[in-house]
């Protein structure tokens, strides 16, 4: 009697998590007619792990722009285009499986990843294949340099430290910086450096410390900040801490303005923010009413859908990386068109030439690295009492 | 004083949460002589269940719901997953743990699909409170005082009542206590529900403070608190509770030392030694089984000729 009803608790058990698998994010159908043209674009995204959100919400712009357009012409011959997901699940440890799937699936390029650490570790997977990547939010320098087969829409980050740097000096006089990154991670731990120099040079003076992955205490961090006395605090963090550091620097009641890089452009740390008292800026690629007619289609697009609406996080936010994903899929179009054909070596040469007018900005790459020529950030900061971002101000450096 | 105190504060806070999940380990191991994986799981389980109730139900109907919940959730894992084994050898329960914990942290990942989830407040207990110049929520003064008051409440059932008679006879002598007519099944699930009961009540008071539920979010205190358990002595209840502030203190402590040496003017410059903070966890781990495999309470296993 026992083991029977033992084993029917752990049958049911089972069948609980095989119910689960079946109303999955499943991809959109294959195409069944076999006559049909199809070129396969690849997303490299994360869907889950500490990035998650965040690819979730690239992986929208991208899935947006290609209900829009679902077709590519190749020498007068009209391909549909398909995507084809891989989760690198934010790590560097899945990442190369994850390229290896799109590469066995025979795409011709891929996009992604958000997230520099994981689109180096897929990196060479693809340059082994001869298949061309775009790089979206990835801003780390490393992800680009030394190799011809990986490009990036979104600038990078030095830029981006530098432009942080001038902000807090210029917006708040600031002569001592808190930094804050995550152990071992490329992102967090590159960005703050290259901050530290630029503030440095700025005439700052920087206390940099790092936490190990899985935190979630960061109290004793921010009575470090405030006894360091910092006038700022740089924390471009993954947004799962981000989320935690808001809501802790709030209940210590300290009332320095947070910064952070792109990472942050996120409706959850707007979320965690509301109705608290603290001040968030942070550096993006596209602030929202930049281009109407791309927002209020992406927000359509959005709330048809209540899968597409959970991915975004519950609402309707416009995210920057959405509006990059939106672009980068565009660029890849171009690049096919011009190569004229679904060849990925061909692909690949294409793309250095390709020069695209994209909701986020004029897109162009340079000549040695593959990177977009961009000029400008927009500083965004949270409206802790509606709970929105507003526009800080467009911060370029020379 | 007054440059240690937050750090001491944020220490005594976390030791508190650890100590309610150690003490889960420390039962579940004292009468099965099981490393329970699961147990970080039930408690970040108990996380997800809150923001999910909360989202449609008023907060004081959550609360009792989620520990209820929770409870059941206990219950069941004991009843599908490790009661079938009884009779196993005893690895073949701790590698069915550690399915348990990796079925609960997958569903937990497919159900929130990767996204973190924001902890509703619980009024009054997430108000910021200023004591001695260091401001701090008010969850963090309750922590150490409800740890307290449960641990008390728990030795006290364990010593006068028949169920924690029944309890001690179990973790002694297993098969002695089925022939003195003991239902050692009841008493197994009975430890699992205090088990589970206090790893909800320590979910609550932990994602009080630090509000972000991710799939992984028991992981690490898990982890933390088992070493808390073995550290104080695996089996022993009063041994889990001191094991446990002592890691949260001295953890806290690690990731200030650098700017408390500065400020007490020892040291001009940071030395970095934020980043030793869980290193320290488990080197500790590490001294106290190479010179006391027991813990500091542990009993001395004397083996029968």
């Amino acid at each position: 009697m026992k083991k029977v009803l033992a084993l029917l608790l752990s049958s049911t058990l089972m069948l609980a998590l095989l119910a689960g698998c079946g109303g999955g994010q499943t991809p959109p159908p294959a195409t069944t007619d076999p006559n049909a043209k199809v070129v396969h674009i690849g997303v490299f995204e994360p869907s889950t792990g500490d990035s998650g959100a965040g690819g979730k919400q690239e992986t929208l712009g991208i899935q947006y722009a290609n209900s829009l357009t679902p077709t590519v012409d190749i020498g007068g011959e009209s391909y549909k285009v398909e995507l084809v997901y891989a989760d690198n699940g934010s790590s560097t440890d899945k990442a190369p499986t994850a390229a290896q799937q799109l590469v066995s699936k025979g795409v011709s390029v891929v996009l992604g990843s958000y997230g520099s650490g994981v689109s180096m570790a897929g990196s060479d997977i693809f340059k082994n294949a001869g298949i061309a990547a775009i790089g979206i939010s990835c801003t780390n320098p490393q992800v680009t340099q030394g190799n011809t087969h990986y490009f990036r829409i979104c600038f990078l980050d030095p830029f981006q430290g530098t432009v942080q740097a001038k902000f807090a000096t210029e917006k708040f006089q600031a002569k001592k910086a808190y930094c804050l990154a995550e152990l071992g991670n490329d992102y967090d731990v590159g960005l703050v450096n290259y901050f530290t120099d630029a503030f440095q040079k700025l005439g700052g003076t920087v206390t940099s410390e790092t936490f190990p992955s899985g935190t979630s205490d960061f109290t004793s961090y921010i009575t470090n900040a405030k006894n360091a006395g910092a006038d700022v605090i740089f924390a471009p963090c993954s947004i799962s801490y981000a989320t935690q550091i808001i809501d802790q620097a709030a209940a210590q009641g300290l009332a320095k303005p947070i910064m952070a890089g792109d990472t942050w452009d996120s409706n959850k740390v707007v979320e965690a923010a509301k109705g608290k008292a603290v001040q968030i800026y942070v550096s993006t690629f596209y602030q929202e009413g930049g281009n109407p007619e791309f927002d209020s289609g992406f927000k359509t697009f959005l709330n048809s859908n209540s899968t597409n609406l959970n991915n975004n996080g519950g609402n309707d936010m416009i995210s920057a990386v959405s509006a990059m994903g939106y672009d980068a899929y565009y660029v890849a179009l171009e690049a096919i068109k011009a190569a004229g054909s679904t060849d990925s070596k061909a692909i690949n040469d294409a793309i250095w030439k390709v020069s695209y007018p994209g909701v986020t900005g004029q897109i162009a790459f340079d000549t040695v690295n593959g990177d977009a020529v961009r000029k400008t950030a927009y500083i965004k900061t949270v409206n802790t009492e509606t709970g929105v971002w507003d526009f800080e101000k467009e911060q370029s450096v020379d | 004083m007054q440059t240690v105190l937050p750090y001491l504060l944020s220490g005594i806070s976390v030791g508190g949460q650890y100590a309610l999940i150690a003490i889960g380990y420390t039962m579940v191991y004292g009468i099965l002589r099981l490393i329970n994986f699961a147990h970080g799981d039930v408690f970040m389980v108990a996380g997800l269940v809150m923001v999910y109730l909360s989202a449609s139900l008023p907060i004081y109907v959550v609360i009792p719901l989620v520990l209820a919940i929770t409870v059941t959730i206990g219950f069941i894992i004991e009843r599908a997953a490790y009661s079938p084994l009884r009779s196993a050898p005893r690895m073949s329960i701790m590698i069915s743990a550690i399915g348990v914990s990796y079925l609960l942290q997958n569903l937990a990942l497919y159900i929130t699909g990767g996204m973190n989830q924001m902890y509703p407040n619980i009024p009054f207990f997430t108000e910021s409170v200023s004591i001695f110049g260091a401001t701090t929520k008010r969850v963090t003064l309750v922590t150490p005082i409800l740890t307290v008051v449960l641990v008390v409440v728990l030795v006290w059932l364990i010593k006068n009542t028949k169920i924690g008679m029944a309890m001690r006879s179990v973790a002694t002598d297993y098969e002695t206590s089925q022939l003195m007519g003991i239902k050692i099944n009841s008493v197994i699930s009975f430890t699992f529900i205090i088990g589970s009961f206090l790893a909800a009540v320590a979910s609550l008071l932990y994602f009080s403070n630090y509000t972000t539920v991710i799939p992984t979010s028991g992981a690490m205190p898990g982890l933390k608190a088992f070493v808390a358990a073995v550290f104080g002595g695996i089996g022993s209840i009063p041994g889990a509770v001191i094991g446990a502030f002592t890691i949260g203190i001295c953890e806290n402590l690690i990731k200030g030392l650098d700017s408390i040496l500065i400020q007490t003017g020892i040291i001009q410059q940071g030395l970095g030694l934020t980043t030793f903070s869980d290193a320290f966890t488990f080197a500790l781990l590490i001294v106290i089984l190479v010179v006391k495999p027991t813990g500091i309470f542990g009993e001395k296993v004397t083996d029968k000729v």
